[in-house]
């Protein structure tokens, strides 16, 4: 049964992932990315990784790509205003990525067949289990990686401090 | 997975849906015969006796009505804006428990669609989708005022998803828990968090009226500057659903305020009660205790809106980022230094 269902979900999530690239309108591309987040949900869902799939939720689908969406909206861009690019860049383009295939391939091909990991406990993404995790062995990576993002937040008022000032 | 289970659940899900269809419909009744009680006038009175059938009649003239998709908008998400806003509207009632779990039929059946124990996470990512209906439609309108709504809209959201994030911590920090069921458990009685949490729980209720594009937060609708704001193109029953969805959030948020801070079904006196009424009619009468607590707050967003005024947008920032973020922060702060000494001594 979950096996079904990760093929399903799994099917979905590279569909809607091709979408975003294929889709012209920047819009449309953006809202195919938030299906394909809302995919990584279920896929977390089926790990037992409770917390991180409703933080994707939150975070992921009702913070950051709404805020996409607000900026793409307000630079209205439109399937016109897309550059067309020089057939030089795409020669270019399709050498490059025939040689990401061969150092991927190659990476591949190093490793063994990927072998299954199994979680020493079933529970670890739940959140009690995760914050013991998180508050107990981890917690100077923690609390360095909030401050550092702290520290990203007040750069970014600063910024916008300074042009009031300046106008 | 048996189908009992299923079956159980399947009929939990209707008739949830079903109560919060109905209580949208009587929403805009109540919205009405509210405004005309503060107003001093009489509001709808002719369909049926006191105008009771008046949203039935409102219901017919919104399917009748002809239904125009304008032809620069974008169709499909056009179609899809007001879907999503009654869908995430709706969605948002799995998690909330209507009562103790209730004996029929001799067995016993929790009156909870889904006991996750990332309950109150769930709600709140529940709500932070809300906007996609209302941002999406917006867009796809083609239309300037539309789309100025829709980012309005997107901007308030995100703003008030924050305090109200933060207030809800202060209230982690006490309950211990996550699970919406526990939460109502602890609060036995009337034994309920709101004593313990009277700011965490203003900030909560204004960051709700913000998050329900609800009066005095109304911008997105601001009919003065945007006409009729993101569903100014919406006509017949798309119009219908966006207006529906705007009841059904009223509802959520009431039954979530009720339950996180109100005692949801707890009541004083209710050991009393179930000792008497036994293993039925006990955990019913705490749902409609739960219920009346909800229609409280209901009135209560009505009774506001036709009170105070609407807020100009810069107001409303100011309120958001400089007012109520700080205020919640401090709050948390408080209360964790409480716990912390409580715990020492």
């Amino acid at each position: 049964m979950s096996t079904q269902v990760f093929y399903f979900v799994a099917t979905l999530s590279i569909i809607f992932s091709l979408m975003v690239i294929f889709a012209k309108n920047p819009i449309h591309s953006v809202l195919y990315l938030i299906l394909t987040f809302f995919t990584f949900t279920v896929h977390y869902v089926l790990l037992n990784a409770q917390f991180l799939a409703v933080v994707n939720f939150i975070v992921y689908m009702g913070a950051i790509m709404v805020l996409f969406l607000f900026v793409l909206m307000l630079l209205n861009l439109n399937n016109e205003t897309e550059p067309s690019k020089s057939p030089l860049i795409k020669i270019v383009g399709v050498i490059a990525g025939g040689c990401l295939i061969v150092t991927l391939i190659g990476s591949l091909k190093a490793t063994a067949i990927s072998s299954p990991l199994i979680l020493k406990n079933q529970g670890l993404g739940l959140v009690e289990n995760l914050g013991k995790e998180l508050f107990g062995p981890f917690l100077l990576p923690f609390e360095l990686s909030s401050l550092l993002l702290l520290s990203a937040m007040v750069g970014a008022v600063l910024l916008s401090k300074r042009d009031e000032v300046e106008a | 997975m048996d189908t009992g289970f299923i079956i159980e659940k399947f009929i939990l899900v209707t008739v949830i849906f079903g109560i919060s269809l109905v209580i949208a419909m009587y929403s805009t009744y109540a919205e009405r015969k509210v405004a005309a009680y503060l107003q001093d006038r009489l509001g709808p009175d002719r369909a049926g006796p006191f105008g009771i059938l008046q949203p039935l009649a409102d219901g017919l003239k919104m399917f009748m009505k002809e239904e125009i998709i304008p032809t620069t908008s974008s169709k499909w998400l056009f179609i899809a804006g007001p879907g999503l806003a009654l869908l995430c509207a709706c969605i948002g009632t799995a998690v909330i428990p209507w009562g103790s779990p209730v004996l029929i039929a001799g067995k016993v059946i929790p009156l909870q669609v889904s006991d996750i124990n990332v309950g109150v996470l769930y709600i709140f990512g529940v709500v932070s989708l809300g906007v996609y209906g209302v941002m999406i439609g917006g867009w796809a309108s083609n239309n300037k005022y539309s789309l100025l709504s829709a980012i309005r809209a997107a901007s308030q959201n995100i703003s008030y998803e924050i305090a109200m994030g933060l207030s809800i911590i202060a209230l982690l920090l006490m309950t211990n828990t996550l699970s919406l069921k526990q939460i109502v458990e602890q609060q036995h009685g009337f034994n309920w968090n709101v004593w313990y949490q009277p700011v965490g729980f203003i900030i909560f209720m204004v960051c709700s009226f913000a998050e329900t594009n609800r009066a005095p937060f109304d911008l997105p609708e601001c009919e003065t500057e945007l006409i009729g704001g993101y569903h100014t193109e919406y006509s017949s029953m798309k119009l219908g659903f966006y207006l529906f969805a705007e009841y059904i959030n009223m509802f959520v948020s009431s039954a979530v305020m009720a339950t996180l801070y109100f005692g949801g079904y707890n009541y004083p006196g209710m050991d009393y009660i179930a000792a008497h009424w036994g293993p039925t009619w006990a955990p019913l009468f705490g749902t409609v205790i739960l219920f009346a607590k909800i229609f409280f707050f209901i009135f209560f967003f009505m009774w506001v809106r036709w009170t105070i005024p609407r807020f100009r947008y810069d107001q409303l920032m100011n309120l958001g980022w400089r007012g109520l973020i700080p205020l919640a922060i401090a709050n948390i702060i408080i209360t964790g230094v409480v716990i912390a000494i409580i715990e020492k001594f």
